[in-house]
């Protein structure tokens, strides 16, 4: 057995022959040209066949995955057609006296290099399309024959240095069970394509077509980045088990969107997410969450080399609102402070961060700062369906405060005359003990409670969570949280509100069942994990 | 000659679709159109010059139009932006 290792940019398990890709190759000969007028009608004759080829691939690829994919043929033939490549081209033909075979690739050359060059990962990746599209003409010029690549049998792992669009487009999608390259990334065509066919693709691993390999049985893990070559009866077993859970998980999620999350004797349950950051929009909406129960709003500071502006977080938080249409956004205001760390801010040095300026107490006390950003949310509320969520709280006077700020700005802007939802709700975070033990007051100012489990766990249990060594006595399911749990529950019923759990205990199997029959109304956990709590709550009760 | 300034909302920047698509559109007019970001600026009819910019999300760009049919070009250049980037 040969165990190869790379990055996976596409999860799955699955197992195969190994089939190498090799290309037509066209060795390109450096050739002085006398009659330049020919070499140039050469060079166009071959352009416009490529331009019908391209052409083509276009409409295939349209009716094949789709015109959004289809574009890059779009783009390929508008390559060809490029003034500065065609410049380029003409130059060494006509001042270098140089054959067009050889005028193509120094195009491809510096202009595939202007893309390697540049900073981002997907126009790195574009260089591949340079070379593609280049290649075309070169095989034309050639006057050989071109072959498309042909892999006998079913259960094909491809195996190649790396697949332009072209060459993927021209496979047989059926039998290809995996993507193999030695180079390639996340954002390249190989990983899109994997991605649409949901098989596992791998890249980054040295010098994979090799003849050794050809034909030869493997498995490929999407999950770990490895690669097994005749693999082992014990490798085998491990991987067909793993393989099984997977799918079935994957069939099960699959059974579960747009399901209602519902307990067994009928109790509705908010099922919605947390997310970090504005990219995160996209996987709530394929996870098939209910809402944003935590919009952690620190990624704007923590992205920042200043204090963002009103106008900047007032666009990412209407972009989230209006994705969520009319389902609940919950904003949690700024919480820096302890383990999360602002230069700009400029707070002092603390000896115990956990217990000092962090989250309401620096909004409380710079109020400016605070302000901006329940301007920029209020704005943003004009466009779905916001809420506001204030963390750290462990007194009424705290929530009092805060709302006075939010009341102050909602007058700064009804003197603007600037739309915002006057009902909008505010809702605390319930994660310090002395929150809990008096939120039966706290409940007469809040529209709604969040338990923030991860902190209430280490101040409940006086207990460092960043410390590794503590960490390992730390009993998340201690009796003390629990009853906490129920009394923040009990608590907010009697006031007619409801309690959710947005910390990481929201989605923790063994308990989720336990809350339920507390009475807990909301659970707000990882997108990933959304329609697995639904799965427990769909097999749950929430009474005895 | 006109001109527009526009912050680039979407979040892959001016990437190959859309780059491809400014090209085509730019293309239609007789006009002059030239894209500045910074010091750095492209022809918006040459698609690697544009795509050489690397414009990405939250930059701000500025278009200049100079020639005949500079008042279409406008609307339709600047209409682009706000549509789709």
């Amino acid at each position: 057995m040969i165990i190869l290792s790379g990055k996976a940019v596409c999860s799955g398990i699955n197992f195969g022959k190994v089939s190498l890709y090799t290309r037509d190759s066209f060795t390109v000969k450096r050739r002085h040209v006398e009659d330049i007028e020919a070499e140039t009608m050469r060079y166009n004759k071959a352009k416009t066949e490529a331009i019908d080829e391209l052409e083509l691939l276009y409409y295939k690829a349209t009716k094949e995955i789709g015109e959004a994919e289809a574009q890059i043929f779009s783009i390929h033939r508008m390559m060809l057609e490029d003034i500065d490549y065609n410049e380029s081209v003409m130059n060494i033909i006509t001042k270098q006296r140089l054959n067009a075979e050889t005028a193509v690739l120094m195009t491809a050359d510096s202009f595939s290099k202007m893309f390697s060059d540049m900073d981002d990962t997907y126009m790195q990746a574009r260089a591949s399309d340079v070379r593609d599209v280049s290649d075309r003409i070169i095989g034309i010029l050639s006057g050989e024959e071109r072959h498309e690549f042909t892999a006998d049998g079913d259960n094909i792992i491809i195996f190649a240095d790396d697949l332009a669009p072209s060459e993927t487009l021209q496979m047989d999608k059926e039998k290809i069970t995996a993507f193999v390259t030695e180079k390639g990334s996340a954002t390249s065509h190989t990983a899109i394509l994997a991605r649409s066919l949901s098989i596992p693709a791998i890249i980054g691993i040295k010098s994979i077509v090799k003849e050794e390999y050809d034909g030869k049985f493997a498995a490929v893990d999407g999950y770990t980045g490895r690669v097994y070559i005749e693999p082992t009866e014990e490798i085998m077993k491990e991987l067909s088990a793993k393989k099984n859970e997977k799918d079935e998980q994957r069939e099960l999620l699959k059974e579960l969107k747009d399901k209602p999350t519902v307990t067994v004797d009928g109790k509705k349950i908010k099922l919605y997410a947390n997310i970090g950051t504005t990219a995160d929009l996209g996987n709530v909406i394929l996870n098939d969450a209910e809402g944003i129960g935590l919009f952690r709003s620190e990624f704007l500071y923590l992205e920042s080399e200043d204090f963002p502006t009103e106008d900047m977080q007032f666009e990412a938080y209407k972009k989230i609102a209006e994705g969520m249409g009319e389902k609940p956004v919950i904003i949690r205001t700024l919480d820096i402070g302890a383990d999360k760390k602002i230069d700009y801010f400029k707070l002092p040095e603390e000896e115990n961060p956990a217990l000092g300026m962090r989250a309401i107490r620096i909004c409380l006390t710079r109020r400016d700062i605070f302000k901006t950003q329940l301007r920029a949310i209020l704005r943003a509320s004009a466009f779905g369906n916001i809420m506001i969520m204030l963390p750290m709280i462990v007194s009424l006077k705290e929530i009092q405060d805060a709302k006075a700020i939010i009341n102050e700005a909602k007058a700064e802007l009804d003197e603007a005359k600037i739309p915002y939802a006057k009902d909008l709700q505010v809702g605390i975070m319930i994660e310090t003990p002395a929150a809990a033990i008096i939120s039966d007051i706290l409940a007469e100012e809040s529209d709604f409670f969040s338990i923030g489990t991860n902190d209430l766990t280490q101040y409940l249990l006086a207990m460092d969570r960043q410390n590794e060594d503590v960490a390992e006595m730390m009993d998340t399911h201690h009796e003390a949280i629990l009853r906490t749990i129920k009394m923040v529950i009990e608590n907010a019923h009697k006031k007619g509100i409801w309690a959710g759990i947005c910390g990481e205990l929201g989605s923790d199997s063994e308990l989720i069942p336990k809350f339920l029959k507390m009475g807990i109304d909301e659970l707000s956990v990882t997108c990933g994990k959304v329609l697995e709590v639904r799965k427990i709550v769909r097999e749950s009760y929430s009474k005895n | 000659m006109k001109e527009f300034t526009y912050k680039i909302c979407d979040e892959l920047g001016i990437h190959a679709r859309p780059a491809g698509l400014l090209v085509k559109e730019a293309s239609d007019f007789e006009s002059e159109i030239m894209i500045y970001k910074g010091e750095k600026s492209a022809d918006l009819k040459r698609l690697f010059a544009l795509m050489g910019l690397s414009v990405k999300k939250d930059d701000t760009i500025r278009v200049t139009i100079s020639g005949s049919d500079e008042d279409a070009a406008l609307t339709a250049i600047e209409g682009f932006f706000k549509n789709n980037l």
